[in-house]
């Protein structure tokens, strides 16, 4: 009988966690890091998508894998390649926006343990209308595609 | 009546003749033809390897020359990566070419990281570095700005820097310019047409 109510009682909650992630609009796929050698900082890209009703903003990021996790920019103007650190990146309602290499990606920074290609790392993403995506990322080589 | 004539027979001869002159001296290249507008290969640095090295090192080679830094995670590798798969796409003849990778960040690239760095993406590249004087000195001779940016509270910073692939001939002339929205197609492309040409 006790048997039975503790089933119960998993099989609910579990019940509970599969709504809660199936109510999550954002979805966070293809993500990966590229590694660089000598604990220069890697780049870690993603396309995150929002199919809810409303745009969100992808506000920050951080990793129990890297000291600092930045959301930065490249850009090409005049002949000059530049990176800059940006506040939130927007994602529109029901679309998408790609980390994507030469725009948009994670500035990783001061690595906590030696990371090579074919390791995996941990990444937390963080959104404005107070959502976090934990996301699981394949760290490529240098010359990755 | 000249008009009329012109127009009756002259008009389309001449823009038939037009056309033809214009297809025959279609640019053969898919970058940019620079030929005597940059100055020829010259360079006075330090290698990757720790060497001093001179342009006299690479003649007989064709060269692509890039100016960036270590600390630049997702440009430069992206240009380097374009570059890797052209040498890919070379096959044999990549042993004919050389990638200069030019560091416009003497100060944190030393040799010894230039080295890590440039090895992870392929071979064929050589890493520069040098004092700032002789940094500063090549960028102005190739007309590529380059700025160290704000430090950050954590002394960390960025260097903005020229985006543009540079391709030399075996002789040390400066033929084409390009950057990493070129394919690796046709930068492939057009140094197999300059191996053919001489």
């Amino acid at each position: 009988m006790i048997r039975l109510a503790l089933k119960l009682v998993a099989l609910a909650a579990l019940a509970v966690c599969a709504v809660a992630a199936a109510a999550s609009s954002l979805k966070a796929e293809h993500g990966w890091v590229r590694w660089l050698p000598a604990s220069l900082p890697a780049a870690g890209y993603v396309v995150i998508r929002n199919d809810g009703d409303k745009p969100v903003k992808l506000t920050g990021a951080d990793s129990p894998d890297y000291g600092m996790a930045m959301l930065h920019r490249s850009m090409q103007k005049n002949g000059s390649d530049s990176m800059e650190m940006v506040d939130a990146i927007g994602i529109p309602a029901h679309g998408s926006v790609a980390l994507a290499p030469g725009g948009y990606h994670l500035m990783l920074t001061d690595a906590k343990h030696a990371i090579k290609p074919g390791d995996t790392v941990h990444v937390s993403l963080h959104f404005d209308d107070g959502e976090t995506l934990r996301v699981t990322w394949p760290v490529r080589p240098a010359n990755a595609p | 009546m000249f008009f009329s004539r012109l127009r009756r027979f002259g008009l389309p001869a001449l823009c038939a003749a037009l056309l033809a002159a214009c297809s025959h001296s279609a640019p053969p290249w898919q970058l940019n033809d620079v030929s005597g507008h940059l100055p020829d290969l010259q360079f006075d640095l330090t290698s990757d390897t720790g060497k001093a090295v001179t342009a006299a090192d690479f003649r007989g080679k064709y060269v692509l020359m890039y100016f960036g830094y270590t600390h630049c995670p997702d440009v430069c590798p992206l240009t380097l990566v374009h570059l890797h798969l052209v040498m890919q796409k070379l096959g044999k003849q990549a042993d004919m070419v050389r990638i200069l990778f030019v560091s416009v960040d003497p100060a944190r690239d030393t040799p010894q990281v230039l080295h890590q760095y440039v090895t992870a993406f392929d071979p064929h590249i050589v890493g520069l570095t040098g004092t700032p004087q002789q940094i500063a000195a090549m960028a102005k001779r190739y007309r590529s700005a380059f700025n160290i940016d704000a430090k950050q509270a954590n002394g960390d910073y960025t260097v903005s820097h020229g985006s543009i692939i540079y391709v030399f001939d075996r002789h040390g002339r400066a033929r084409l310019i390009g950057n990493s929205t070129d394919t690796p197609d046709a930068i492939a492309h057009d140094l197999q047409l300059l191996m053919r040409q001489d």
